[in-house]
C-alpha cells in the first residue's frame, strides 16, 4: 500500500501545475454551483472536466513522471495524455464559461479579462489559431521534440524538459479547444466545422507516418534512455516499438474521435 | 534533415550560454546538467563531497563491482585514455559511483577500482544519497531479481559526465566513443 501512496507523490513537485489543477477545479466547482437556471452543468461535462484534469495531473505529478523519464514508451504515454487525451477531454466539456463564472470577481475582472482582451493577446491567439498555423504547430511541435539529437538534450536537461512538456501541454490545449468548439463560424468559431473535419484527419497523417518510423526502426533512436539508464530491464528496441505504437495509433484514434464529435456537430447545426 | 541540423545548431548555442567551446568530439553539455556536487563515502572510509574534487578535471560514472561488461569495459577505456595522456592525467580523477552498496563495501570497492589504475576513486553511499545523485544528473538505476545464489544484476546509466576543474559539467563520454578520442579532449579540458 505504501508503494502506491509513494507512487502518486509528485516526482518532482512543480508549484504552478498544482496552482493551476487546484484553480481550475476550484473555479469549475464554484461556477457549475452558480449556474444560471436552465444552464446546469451536465454529468458529462462534470466528467470530462475532472477527468482530463485529473490525468494530467497524474502524468505530471506523480511517479509517473519519474518514469516517463526514464522510459521512451511512458514518456510517449505521457506526452499522448498531455497533448492529445487531457486537453481533448477538458475541451470537449466546454469549461471557460463556468470557469470564467467561478473565478473570483477580482481575478476575472481587473487581471484575466483585460489580459485576455489585450490587443496583444488577441494577435497572438488568432495567429496561433489560425487553421493553417495551429495543424503545422500542433504536429510540428512532436516532430521537434521527437527529433533524436533534441531528445537526447530534453531528456538530459531538467529546465528543457520542463519547456518540452509544458510546450505540450499549451498547444494540447490549443489545438484542442479550437477543433472542438461546438460553434459554427457564424456564431464565432474560428474555424468553420466542415474544414475542420479535413484539418483533423490531415493532422493525424504525419503522426501515423512518424509513429510507424519509430516503432519500425531496427536501431536505437533514442540513445539516451539507455545512456541514464531504464526504470527496469526492457530492451531498447522493445521500448522503441511500444513507443512507436503509441505515437502512431492512440494519436490516431484520438483525431478519429474528434472528427466524429465535429461531424455531430455539424450535423446538428444543419 | 538540414531543418532538423538548424534547429539542433540554434538549441546548442541556446543552451550552451557560456559558450563552453567548439569542435569537441564528445557530447557538449555545458549548461544542460548541473555542477558537480554530491556527499558520499570514497574507497577508504572517508566522507566526500563533490567540492573535495575541484581543481581537476572529473569523470563521474555509475556502476557496480559484479558489473559483467559495461563497467570494466568503461574503467579499462578511461585508464586508457589517462595513460594516452601522459603528464596531463595528474589533472583528471574517474569517480566510480556504485548504485550497488549492499554488495560493494569499502573494501570491495577499494580493491576493484585499484585493479584499473591508480587515479580512479571508489565511491558508495546509501540508497538516500545514490537517490540523490541519481535524480540531480536524471539517471536512474534498478536491480533485477536474485537468482538462487542471491545474485542479481543492476540496470544502470552507461553515461560518464566530465566535470571541468570548477565543477561545472562539461562532456559526457558514451559507449561508442573511444580512449583516444577521451584523451583528446580531455587533454584539450584541463589546458583550459
Amino acid at each position: 500500500m505504501s508503494g502506491w501512496f509513494e507512487f502518486l507523490l509528485p516526482w518532482e513537485f512543480s508549484p504552478l501545475a498544482a496552482a493551476l489543477v487546484i484553480g481550475a477545479s476550484a473555479a469549475f466547482v464554484r461556477g457549475a454551483r452558480r449556474a444560471p437556471p436552465g444552464q446546469a452543468v451536465g454529468t458529462a461535462r462534470w466528467i470530462g472536466f475532472f477527468s482530463g484534469l485529473a490525468l494530467l495531473y497524474f502524468v505530471m505529478q506523480t511517479h509517473f513522471d519519474y518514469l516517463s523519464q526514464h522510459m521512451f514508451f511512458i514518456h510517449r504515454l505521457q506526452h499522448l495524455v498531455l497533448h492529445h487525451a487531457g486537453p481533448f477531454l477538458i475541451a470537449l466539456s466546454r469549461p471557460q464559461d463556468v470557469i470564467a463564472r467561478g473565478l473570483p470577481t477580482r481575478l476575472h475582472d481587473k487581471l484575466l479579462s483585460p489580459l485576455w482582451h489585450h490587443p496583444l493577446v488577441r494577435f497572438a491567439y488568432r495567429l496561433l489559431q489560425n487553421w493553417f498555423v495551429a495543424p503545422v504547430l500542433f504536429v510540428g511541435l512532436i516532430f521537434f521534440w521527437l527529433t533524436p539529437e533534441i531528445h537526447f538534450y530534453a531528456m538530459l536537461s531538467g529546465t528543457l524538459y520542463h519547456v518540452m512538456n509544458w510546450s505540450m501541454l499549451f498547444d494540447g490545449l490549443l489545438f484542442w479547444f479550437l477543433m472542438l468548439d461546438p460553434r459554427t463560424k457564424e456564431q464565432g468559431a474560428l474555424i468553420a466545422l466542415g474544414p475542420r473535419i479535413g484539418l483533423l484527419l490531415a493532422a493525424a497523417f504525419p503522426q501515423v507516418f512518424l509513429g510507424a518510423h519509430i516503432g519500425l526502426a531496427t536501431h536505437d533512436l533514442y540513445t539516451v534512455y539507455g545512456i541514464c539508464g531504464r526504470a527496469w530491464p526492457i530492451s531498447a528496441l522493445e521500448d522503441q516499438q511500444l513507443g512507436g505504437l503509441i505515437t502512431w495509433i492512440p494519436a490516431a484514434m484520438m483525431h478519429t474521435v474528434g472528427t466524429l464529435v465535429v461531424l455531430s456537430y455539424w450535423m446538428r447545426s444543419k | 534533415m538540414k531543418i532538423h541540423r538548424a534547429w539542433l545548431v540554434a538549441l546548442v548555442l541556446v543552451l550552451s550560454a557560456c559558450g563552453g567551446g567548439k569542435g569537441w568530439h564528445l557530447t557538449n553539455i555545458s549548461g544542460v546538467v548541473p555542477d558537480l556536487e554530491f556527499r558520499l563515502t570514497d574507497d577508504s572510509g572517508r566522507p566526500v563531497s563533490g567540492a573535495d574534487y575541484r581543481g581537476q578535471a572529473v569523470m563521474l560514472f555509475f556502476g557496480y563491482t559484479n558489473c559483467p561488461d559495461a563497467c570494466p569495459t568503461t574503467l579499462a577505456k578511461l585508464a586508457a585514455a589517462m595513460r594516452q595522456m601522459g603528464e596531463a592525467a595528474q589533472h583528471v580523477r574517474v569517480l566510480f559511483v556504485s548504485v550497488d552498496p549492499k554488495r560493494d563495501t569499502v573494501e570491495v570497492l577499494h580493491r576493484y577500482v585499484r585493479a584499473f589504475g591508480p587515479r580512479i576513486t571508489g565511491l558508495r553511499g546509501g540508497q538516500a544519497e545514490l537517490k540523490t545523485l541519481a535524480k540531480r544528473y536524471r539517471i536512474t538505476y534498478s536491480y533485477g531479481k536474485p537468482d538462487a545464489e542471491g545474485n542479481y544484476e543492476v540496470t544502470h546509466s552507461s553515461a560518464v559526465f566530465v566535470f571541468d576543474a570548477r565543477g561545472k559539467a562539461r562532456l559526457m563520454i558514451l559507449p561508442g566513443d573511444g580512449a583516444k578520442t577521451i584523451a583528446e579532449d580531455l587533454k584539450r579540458l584541463v589546458a583550459g
